[in-house]
């Protein structure tokens, strides 16, 4: 093997929020991934929490599937609560 | 289906020589191109290489300023330099990890940096005479980094205006350590002020000359300019740090070596002399003081380092190896 | 100490008068043991600094250059708390840049170069093992200052640990090649190992202030050792090196390691940085 695997990296930078991908980074394996990323995407405090993920193991949508993965979603402006008008004065609604 | 964020090297998007209308929509609407994007496969090419020297100059960076973490003056000064360096360390890696959603090989580009395939920033290949030495560094190389960065930050391609966005945070508190170092420096004793001096003369020709040649003489910048990899001309970006410095030289009570710098009213501008850039071409030939050594150094950590990364990988193996042996006793247990 | 008295004459305090300067003065005890503490972090420093750049993997630069910081501010910390306790008005600069190689009071352990990349893990895996548990139980000092800096220290001594731990196992348990490496670096660093556990000054163990290090042996060799089996190496059968560290007898190496590392600040005298 030429090159340690590729792990992409997550970081929840406090608590009541999620993790965020801030990066990748290449580890031998999951432990030392773990740490290395503690290391190189926390040492200025950015995080409470970490995952590390192979590269290899996420699936993604590809751009070609944008157009039917995502666009039927556009008409349905519905789903959000700022299209349904309230009359003024009603509160907690 | 089996595909990955950014870095399914075996099937990347379809490439070809003309740009795809979806790329040039983007483009258009000052969208950001993410890796499984289609794009022109100049676009592609273009960006590995900007972003591989990129990270090949922070990763060779360590070098001269890492020179001084044993000899730092104080145990201060010892402790940020130290930090500093790691930084770019870290700027590297967040740089080839850009580079590698481009379906690049990190391997690879270190191989491409190693044989002088590709290369890295000239800068570099200046010795760090004297303590003033770092000092200049972080005021003026990592000043003019700056000056280069920032627009980068809102480059088209997406992986590589984040990892801008990161490297830009860090680069302001190298730029003020090097700003406070000089600073202490020219307000000590008379010898510390002519080492401050004396550094600031050696690097700010060589600073300047990072912005690349002047924009008549540079046949790419009109390209990268189109595909929104680069924001600005390559003079327009050195003027603006001639201006953003004359002021701070000033404040430093340092003279920048260049009779020829003054307030120009009428352009709104700072005037300043011409850059030789003779020098800077021999440097990137290889002539430069330090080129050879900046090199063997690199070469001689990434091989020494050789048996403890394939140990490290072969152990790898051999856990997964058991994990696996595991499983299949416990399934055949269940059979 | 049975240094004669010196010769030499100011400005330049001389080490041995400076070792036998007053000994009966209230606080020397724990102005040479707080020492002792501080120069084995500063010289550990100083010798991980030297890796920065020279790593075998960028990740490893980052991982070290972090353990590295964290050395060093313990060395600071406690350097400065080494100069006030003793009450003349060094800084903590002062200490670590205007001190000769017979006034450094850390162990042999830390000071040798190392370049070698299973060295320096075999080196790290010991002397965090070691300040591990030390640190743990200085926690717990009666003296409030040395209490603090423990406390924080040892999570970020239990975190090298972490690191030369994880790296021990996989140089030792990776390749036939590793296997051979990495069993030599610790054969090397193995003679070291004992001058850790010598004893200190009695009253101040007494007191509650100073950790007895000899009550830290077999819990520090538990550690190392259940490392060791992981990786496959065996525990070395070596002679202890001669030591004194602790009394100011150093190596050859530390000289040249202080050269490189007060020149810039001694040529300058009373210039601030």
């Amino acid at each position: 093997m030429r090159e340690w695997p590729l792990w992409e990296v997550f970081v929840r930078s406090r608590r009541g929020l999620s993790h965020v991908h801030v990066g990748s980074l290449h580890a031998p394996d999951a432990e030392m991934a773990l740490r290395n990323a503690r290391d190189l995407y926390t040492r200025r405090q950015e995080g409470v929490s970490l995952w590390v993920v192979p590269a290899a193991e996420i699936v993604a949508s590809t751009p070609d599937q944008g157009a039917a993965f995502f666009d039927p979603a556009d008409d349905k402006v519905y789903r959000h609560p700022t299209f349904y008008d309230v009359p003024e004065g009603v509160e907690h609604l | 289906m089996a595909s990955v964020y950014g870095n399914d090297f075996g099937a990347r998007a379809e490439t070809s020589s003309d740009e795809p209308q979806s790329f040039l929509d983007l483009l258009a609407g000052e969208g950001r191109v993410e890796p499984r994007d289609e794009m022109p496969d100049a676009y592609r090419r273009t960006l590995v290489r900007q972003i591989a020297q990129h990270a090949h100059s922070e990763i060779i960076g360590m070098q001269p300023e890492g020179n001084w973490i044993s000899r730092a003056p104080s145990l201060r000064r010892k402790a940020i330099l130290m930090a500093k360096v790691q930084d770019e360390a870290g700027h590297g890696l967040y740089l080839y990890a850009a580079a590698e959603t481009l379906g690049v090989d990190r391997a690879d580009l270190l191989d491409q940096l190693h044989d002088g395939r590709q290369k890295y920033s000239s800068i570099f290949n200046y010795p760090t005479l004297t303590w003033a030495d770092v000092g200049a560094i972080g005021w003026l190389v990592d000043g003019a980094a700056i000056v280069n960065q920032v627009p980068l930050c809102r480059c088209s391609y997406g992986p590589y205006a984040r990892a801008m966005v990161r490297v830009c945070k860090e680069e302001s508190f190298h730029q003020r350590q090097g700003f406070e170092i000089l600073h202490t420096l020219s307000h000590g004793t008379p010898a510390q002020r002519a080492m401050a001096q004396d550094a600031v003369d050696r690097y700010w020709w060589p600073s300047l000359m990072m912005f690349g040649p002047p924009d008549d003489d540079s046949p790419n910048s009109a390209q990268s300019m189109a595909w929104g990899i680069k924001r600005f001309s390559n003079d327009d970006l050195r003027q603006r740090f001639v201006d953003m410095t004359v002021p701070q030289a000033e404040a430093l009570g340092l003279t920048l070596p260049d009779p020829e710098i003054r307030w120009n009213e009428e352009r709104g501008h700072y005037d300043f002399g011409e850059v030789d850039f003779t020098e800077l071409f021999e440097v990137i030939k290889g002539h430069g003081p330090c080129n050879a050594q900046r090199m063997s150094h690199r070469v001689r950590a990434h091989e020494d380092g050789a048996w403890a990364r394939e140990a490290a990988s072969a152990y790898a193996q051999k856990q997964a190896q058991k994990q696996a042996e595991k499983q299949l006793v416990r399934t055949e247990g269940a059979a | 100490m049975t240094t004669p008295p010196s010769s030499s004459s100011p400005p330049l305090r001389s080490s041995a008068e400076q070792l036998g300067r007053d000994p009966g003065r209230p606080g020397a005890g724990l102005t040479a043991y707080v020492l002792g503490l501080a120069d084995d972090a500063l010289v550990s420093a100083q010798r991980m600094g030297w890796w920065i750049s020279r790593a075998p993997q960028l990740e490893e630069d980052v991982a070290l250059a972090n353990i590295g910081l964290d050395q060093l501010g313990q060395a600071r910390t406690l350097l400065a708390y080494a100069g006030e306790i003793e009450g003349d008005g060094r800084s903590e600069d002062d200490l670590a840049y205007l001190r000769d190689e017979r006034e450094f009071r850390n162990v042999w352990l830390v000071e040798r170069a190392q370049t070698d990349f299973g060295v320096a893990m075999a080196r790290l895996l010991v002397f965090s093992a070691w300040q591990r548990e030390l640190y743990g139980a200085l926690a717990s000092s009666t003296d409030a200052t040395l209490a603090g800096v423990a406390g924080k220290a040892v999570k970020e001594v239990a975190y090298h640990l972490d690191h030369a731990s994880h790296w021990v196992v996989r140089l030792g348990d990776g390749t036939e090649e590793s296997h051979a490496r990495m069993q030599a670096a610790l054969d090397a660093e193995w003679p070291f190992v004992p001058e850790l556990f010598e004893p200190v000054d009695a009253a101040l163990v007494a007191e509650g202030v100073a950790v007895d290090p000899v009550a830290l042996r077999p819990a520090v060799l538990a550690r190392i050792e259940a490392v060791v089996a992981e990786a496959t190496l065996a525990v070395p059968q070596v002679a202890p090196a001669v030591g004194g560290g602790r009394r100011g007898l150093h190596t050859e190496e530390m000289g040249y390691l202080l050269a490189e590392m007060q020149h810039l600040a001694r040529s300058h005298p009373g210039a601030t940085w």
